[in-house]
């Protein structure tokens, strides 16, 4: 897929030092931490991180279905249009039908007592003021788009009545029901297995390339990035550590955090036995971040400033941004 | 070379009520369906498949967790799967499991001395309160705990420590046979590795043997020695690690390999490849003949009339399909 | 250097029960809860050295008088000239008592019943569970009266008759919940380890079922207490001169309109305390169900 060259036109989606937090009672935590980001038109946004590092969290936050307890601050542009502080009617407006988000375990989003259809219907019906006729012959044909076959009659079934991997693919037709401009898939394929991955991912790709959406890719798995990604940014501890496009990050990846992320994933093309390097201790408790750098008790490269100050995100190439105090060295 | 453990054509059904009320008719799930395979000591059989292939249940038929239909299980020249469930407890000091999810295999009531203890109370009651709890903290520094942890509960530590309480427990015994039911997959990336090269240290000190349960070729390529890849219940391949990831015979092992993503932008993008299409038959209602035949990209007619059987295509190098 | 300071240092845990006591501690109504029903059975116990007078003894000068400080008689005194302060703690005592042990007896027969029903499974399961459902099916109060009938009014027939009924609730709630416990992993994990059948159900399953059984006792608790009321309520609870808050507000009912105090006090003790249980057996759920956090 050809990189998308950033144009001087105003992105889809622009964040800005947004700040998610929940009230607990062990205090309060901060699961986003000053984020900035922008996502282009068409673009790809690969999101990578560990449990606890803020990503399910930022989806979440952009559509806004936080927790009861938890708080947003900073902005939230989605084409040109603050999403940070919107009434709940207008965002539903947006949700569903400018925004489309596929989750990892597609039976907690489908209802399981309605049938497909019904579902399918409902969105295209409440977003587009379709009636019941058209809507089910647009949602046959998205179910089409995404190789469900025999579509016309598995419309009327239950989701239960398909597996797995045919679950995701009603789930991914239901998100792009209403041509959103924008998909937001939190680790679409974790739940499945490796050829049913490589299916979904195969039809990600496709269909991206034939509706044209922006996707932010949410995920662990350091291969599924690779492949569909445009651009990518690692968080760690609820910040961004590291951005950057897709070739140029596992080409020259920065952070001590990404390098050993990228070299812990076993991998089928290098050779076996040898041991893995590893990255050591364990994912951030956000309950506890330290003042400074989240990733210092975990990083072989640490320097005496890591422990005091928070490293700021700075850009070291054209549209390489990283947060380590190692960049700041002369 | 000895073997540690020999799996002759082991099968383990389940009888799943049929519907209908006047005459049920009772379905049979094939879940292991003729497995064999044997272990050296020391050795680690990678065991690979989708989710619903039967693996978990091998893993489980082994042990005795799950009754046996038929077939036999001799582990160290002693037949367990005949045994008295009496009689097989005993035996459960020489092979320990591994469980996929760190978390839930902890008894979230226990604290972790308790746990890692417990093992130890079944087999060794001789012990003192001062000599067991020694050995707890021993074998809690040997899989990268703090010994001065011991009285905290599992909900307290993340995921990689649960999976490291999980190993202590299984490890507290000395066993001979550690099975892994997918230990890393519930893991995060950066702990998956710490798990991956635990597990290998440790085998290399305690010579154990292990069976490694995985539904991901990669894992299983950094930690196996031999590799038997299972669909529906079947085995379809097994041979060494290098020779089946250098020499794919059975088309569902080229399209395991083939799914996986490799994370490398540059490669990955100009990789060429179909993915298998379709998901898994139901393992109660298998297809005829071959199981593989109805995703399989080089399916005949023969795969629908006949099963085909397993073949020793070179030294150590099982196959069962028709066209290897 | 971390590794010698560690060692010398065992950090003690905080069990799932100490974080459900702390999140107890912070939910107010249940707080409250606690509190009033200690001050209530601390009074109970208390009872005899708390007032001049005795439960039985009777004051023909001061026969159904209103509440008043002068007289010490402090609730006022009930149709036949006792203490009504004294009868109310004295009809606490057999309350809470009834209500106690009633619930200690069907919460022993319910959790061995229910957890080995579960955890054997299978045929015992399915012969367990249908005495149970043969046990259910006789009229409750039907098999109280005839209890009585046969072996006239005893207190400890009230104790059986409550407790052989409401074990069954308990060991199907505790059935129940095996069910799921036994398919969990670490009761797999407890099985490889070569752990027995009935070591596996008395530390696995009976301690993860606690948190269950805990909130249920504080709602059987109250209910039990209000059966007993309602038997003494119908003339077949507790024998005079012996009394509970079921018989009081019986016989305060019969004259209310003359001397509603022997009706409110007794009441009123009774509603407060079923108030407190199931406050408190609110808060144990929340607190016990991290999930809700």
């Amino acid at each position: 897929m050809p990189w998308i060259p950033k144009t001087a036109d105003m992105p889809l989606l622009e964040v800005n030092n947004l700040r998610t937090s929940f009230h607990t009672n062990d205090g309060e935590v901060y699961a986003v931490n000053d984020l900035s980001f922008s996502v282009e038109k068409g673009e790809t946004l690969g999101v990578v991180g560990e449990s606890g590092s803020g990503k399910s969290q930022l989806v979440l936050s952009i559509i806004n279905l936080l927790a009861s307890n938890g708080q947003l601050q900073g902005s939230i542009r989605f084409q040109g249009q603050e999403l940070v502080g919107m009434k709940p009617k207008e965002i539903n407006r947006i949700r569903g039908n400018r925004i489309g988000m596929i989750f990892q375990d597609p039976m907690t989003c489908l209802n399981g007592y309605l049938t497909v259809a019904r579902q399918m219907t409902e969105v295209l019906m409440h977003h587009q003021g379709l009636d019941y006729a058209s809507a089910k012959k647009c949602s046959i044909e998205m179910l089409d788009a995404v190789h469900i076959p025999d579509a016309k009659n598995r419309i009327d079934r239950y989701p239960h009545e398909f597996s797995g991997g045919m679950r995701q693919r009603v789930m991914i037709a239901m998100a792009l029901l209403c041509q959103p401009d924008l998909l937001i898939a939190d680790e679409p394929s974790t739940a499945l297995d490796v050829t049913v991955q490589a299916q979904i991912i195969q039809l990600m790709n496709e269909l991206q390339q034939e509706f044209g959406m922006s996707i932010i890719m949410i995920t662990h798995d350091l291969g599924v990035i690779a492949g569909i990604s445009d651009n990518v940014m690692v968080m760690y501890g609820g910040r961004i550590c590291e951005q950057a496009p897709v070739f140029e990050l596992f080409d020259n990846p920065r952070h001590p955090y990404t390098l050993g992320l990228l070299q812990s994933v076993p991998r089928l093309d290098t050779a076996g036995s040898a041991k893995l390097h590893s990255i050591p201790g364990n994912p951030p408790n956000l309950l506890r971040l330290p003042p400074g750098c989240a990733f210092v008790d975990r990083c072989q490269k640490g320097i005496p400033v890591c422990d005091q100050k928070q490293p700021r995100l700075r850009e070291i190439s054209p549209e390489h941004r990283v947060a380590c105090h190692l960049e700041e060295l002369p | 070379m000895t073997k540690l453990l020999r799996v002759d054509d082991l099968k383990v059904h389940f009888r799943i009520p049929g519907e209908g009320l006047l005459r049920p008719r009772h379905k049979t799930l094939r879940a292991v369906d003729g497995i064999s395979f044997d272990l050296d000591a020391g050795e680690t059989l990678g065991i690979v498949g989708e989710s619903g292939c039967g693996k978990s249940t091998l893993a489980r038929g082994i042990l005795g967790l799950v009754p046996v239909t038929s077939g036999s299980i001799w582990l160290a020249g002693e037949e367990l799967a005949h045994l008295s469930a009496r009689a097989l407890r005993k035996r459960r000091q020489h092979m320990q499991i591994v469980f996929q999810d760190p978390l839930a295999s902890l008894d979230p009531r226990m604290t972790v001395s308790e746990i890692i203890a417990e093992p130890l109370q079944v087999f060794e009651p001789s012990l003192d309160k001062k000599e067991r709890k020694h050995k707890v903290q021993g074998i809690m520094e040997r899989v990268g705990l703090l010994p001065n942890q011991i009285n905290r509960y599992p909900h307290e530590f993340s995921g990689g420590q649960c999976q490291r309480i999980g190993i202590a427990r299984a490890l507290v015994l000395k066993p001979k046979l550690l099975i892994c039911d997918e230990p890393v997959s519930a893991l995060d990336v950066s702990i998956q590795a710490q798990i991956i090269n635990l597990l290998m240290d440790i085998q290399e000190d305690m010579q154990l043997s292990m069976l490694f349960i995985a539904h991901d070729l990669s894992v299983v390529k950094q930690i196996s020695h031999r590799v038997m890849v299972m669909y529906l219940g079947k085995m379809v391949e097994a041979t060494t690690r290098d020779e089946l990831y250098r020499d794919p015979r059975h088309p569902y092992t080229r399209a395991l390999i083939d799914a996986i993503p490799i994370p490398d932008p540059t490669i990955e993008r100009n990789k060429k490849f179909e993915p298998l299409q379709g998901d898994l038959p139901s393992p109660l209602d298998p297809p005829s003949g071959c199981s593989f035949r109805t995703r399989c990209p080089m399916a005949a007619d023969s795969c629908a009339a006949e099963a085909p059987t397993q073949r020793e295509i070179s030294e150590g190098h099982w196959v069962s399909c028709h066209f290897a | 250097m971390n590794q010698t300071l560690a060692a010398s240092t065992e950090i003690r845990g905080r069990s799932l029960w100490q974080d459900a006591w702390q999140r107890l501690l912070r939910n107010k109504a249940a707080l409250t809860a606690v509190v009033v029903l200690a001050i209530i059975s601390l009074l109970v116990v208390a009872a005899p050295w708390l007032s001049p007078y005795e439960f039985d003894e009777i004051d023909w000068d001061l026969i159904s008088t209103a509440p008043s400080l002068e007289n010490g008689h402090i609730f006022g005194t009930d149709s036949v000239g006792r203490d009504l302060f004294v009868r109310t703690l004295y009809g606490g005592r057999m309350s809470l008592m009834v209500g106690i042990i009633a619930t200690l007896v069907s919460l022993i027969i319910g959790i061995a019943w229910g957890a080995t029903a579960g955890y054997i499974g299978g045929r015992v399961d399915n012969i367990m569970m249908r005495i149970v459902d043969i046990l259910y099916a006789m009229p409750f109060m039907f098999f109280v009266i005839l209890l009585m009938v046969f072996f006239g009014r005893n207190i400890y027939l009230i104790f059986i008759a409550i407790g052989a009924i409401n074990w069954l609730d308990m060991a199907r709630i505790v059935r129940g919940q095996t069910l799921t416990l036994k398919n969990k992993e670490f009761v797999e994990a407890a099985t490889a380890c070569g752990v027995s059948t009935p070591r596996i159900i008395l530390r696995h399953i009976v301690p993860n079922l606690l948190g269950i059984v805990v909130v249920y006792v504080t709602l059987t608790i109250p209910q039990v207490i209000l059966v007993e009321s309602f038997l003494s309520f119908l003339g077949l609870g507790v024998q005079e001169p012996n009394t509970s808050w079921g018989a009081l507000v019986n016989e305060g009912a019969q004259d209310m309109e003359s001397a509603p105090w022997a009706l409110l006090f007794p009441a009123g003790f009774l509603a407060a305390t079923l108030f407190c249980f199931n406050f408190i057996g609110d808060g144990l759920r929340d607190a016990l169900d991290p999930k809700d956090r």
